[in-house]
């Protein structure tokens, strides 16, 4: 099954070195075991913009934006065998967060596609 | 299961080849390593469920599966104890054990191209390496695999146990092929790939129309290979065939499981990103040789129908001549019968139809249901719906899937109505 992960935190900036080349490693087994098909971290949110619909209008905001409490900072596209294998390749990116930058709090959020299911 | 249980076991495919790869390291032997690392999950499967997932559960791993190496090792080192050498260089090793770690970030492509092509040798059969490569490199119990192929627990357990002992007896538990060699052996590696994942897309046997766990697993494999050894032209056209094949799974049968034929499937429950993914290796096949590998060619067929938006949109007169490539490069009755299929398609039913005749006397071809199908559906288009009538019959009695014989026998029945 095709699972996105989306990685919200309250840091805005880069990852530390240590964490970055973590990250980079766990990334280049996971391409190299064929399990990860795409990946890629996301620039602050006051680099983009926003396209809204309120009130039946569109409307355009180009910052300032208000803090939101967690941003999407990166995301990483998977195909994996089910929820369980989706769960411990979290954990594992989790845990370099938690061993290699200190004070970075987030939330790896895991998402399956909406792609019809493979009849069995 | 148990949800501790589930998740030590997907941990376990995750970890599995890293740990094989790392003792294989140490032990100069594949098949012996992966014997040896199956007692580190017997550890988590004990330990766990009481402790708890460890923070860095390949860590734990990693160290269980080290600790039983050395022990064999030692046991080893016993027996020979008259070689005061080999006491001395086990305690090197044990010195130079971090060494191990440090060298596999490095080199996780050498060690797994390793695993794959003992897994894959061609002294085995290609059965024997289907079996040892699910096991090996994609994780799977023995349980798992039995499954998959609709084969007894205890044969699949019999092939693997008799496959590694043929390595380790022959000494060809740890070799890596490289350059010349490599490219040689990379064809018996590619056949397993392609064999696991035609096993699960075509499902010969049973009330299985497809597994597509076994789709998945080679997919997953052929990607891997793609990424450890990227100028090998035939193993991106492999994994641009399978993704383009895998792009249909959820079209290609209906709700009620029974299978639609490509003209009639709904092109908008195929896998855009998984299309866009085989033509992207399709391209990288065709940059690298140019096109003319088994597995390209057969790919750049599939990418006719996956660019097609509607059926009737088929590049029918291109498909014609990659085939009568692939018939050039691979002469077999199968790829007549697909050219003769194509053939038809591009120039009329009745210029398919003089192919397909020519193939009726091919011996190899006596009991393969989809000559008389093939024949059947030529003839229907022709208005010969007596002849395709008998044609339909006769390929219904000859597949082993019910699946599909009963969609033979409704083809028939229809030629009665026309």
């Amino acid at each position: 099954m095709r699972v996105m992960y989306l990685v919200k935190s309250n840091h805005p900036g880069p990852p530390s070195p240590e964490l970055g080349e973590a990250m980079g490693k766990l990334a280049d087994r996971e391409i190299k075991a064929g399990r990860m098909l795409e990946n890629g971290g996301l620039m602050p949110l006051s680099a983009g913009a926003q396209v809204r619909i309120e009130d039946g209008k569109l409307s355009l905001i180009d910052g300032p934006f208000v803090e939101a409490k967690e941003v999407v900072g990166g995301f990483a596209i998977f195909e994996l065998r089910d929820k369980d294998e989706a769960i411990a390749m979290a954990k594992e990116f989790m845990q370099l967060h938690k061993d290699l930058m200190p004070g970075w709090y987030g939330t790896c959020e895991i998402r399956f596609f909406a792609t019809p299911p493979h009849p069995r | 299961m148990s949800e501790t249980h589930r998740a030590i076991l997907a941990i376990w495919r995750i970890e599995q080849p890293r740990l094989i790869t790392s003792l294989a390291r140490m032990l100069r032997d594949v098949p012996l390593a992966e014997d040896l690392t199956q007692e580190s999950l017997l550890a988590a499967l004990e330990h766990w469920p009481q402790q708890g997932v460890p923070e860095k559960p390949g860590a734990w791993l990693m160290a269980t599966a080290k600790r039983q190496a050395l022990d064999h090792l030692r046991r080893g080192a016993m027996l020979a104890r008259k070689h005061v050498q080999v006491a001395l260089d086990i305690e090197q090793q044990e010195q130079s054990m971090p060494d191990f770690d440090g060298a596999l970030d490095d080199d996780i492509g050498d060690e797994m191209l390793r695993l794959i092509f003992t897994a894959c040798h061609p002294l085995l059969s290609r059965e024997a390496r289907a079996a040892l490569a699910l096991r090996m490199i994609c994780g799977l119990t023995t349980a798992e695999i039995a499954r998959a192929f609709l084969l007894p627990e205890s044969t699949i357990a019999q092939r693997i146990t008799r496959a590694k002992r043929t390595l380790s007896d022959s000494g060809l538990g740890y070799e890596t092929p490289r350059g010349a060699e490599l490219s040689a052996r990379l064809s018996s590696v590619l056949e397993v790939i392609y064999l696991i994942f035609n096993e699960g897309y075509t499902a010969a046997r049973g009330d299985d129309w497809m597994r597509p766990q076994l789709c998945a697993e080679a997919l997953r494999m052929g990607r891997a290979l793609a990424a450890i050894a990227p100028r090998e032209p035939e193993v991106h056209g492999l994994v641009s065939l399978m993704e383009l094949n895998a792009s249909r799974l959820a079209a290609r049968t209906d709700a009620a499981g029974d299978p639609v034929l490509m003209a009639d499937q709904d092109r908008t429950l195929w896998d855009q990103l998984q299309i866009r993914r085989g033509l992207q290796a399709l391209t990288r096949a065709q940059e690298l040789d140019g096109g003319a590998g088994f597995y390209v060619l057969q790919a750049a067929i599939i990418a006719c129908h996956a660019r097609a938006a509607k059926a009737d949109a088929t590049d029918w007169p291109r498909i014609a001549s990659l085939y009568a490539h692939l018939a050039a490069l691979a002469p077999s009755p199968v790829i007549a019968l697909n050219r003769a299929v194509a053939v038809g398609m591009a120039e009329g039913p009745q210029a398919g139809l003089t192919m397909v005749d020519t193939l009726m006397r091919e011996p190899a071809l006596k009991t393969y249901h989809l000559l008389p199908s093939v024949r059947g559906d030529l003839l229907f288009k022709l208005g010969r719906y007596e002849d395709a009538r008998i044609a339909f019959e006769a390929a219904a009695a000859l597949t082993g899937n019910r699946r599909e014989q009963e969609f033979l026998r409704r083809r028939a029945a229809a030629c009665s109505i026309s």
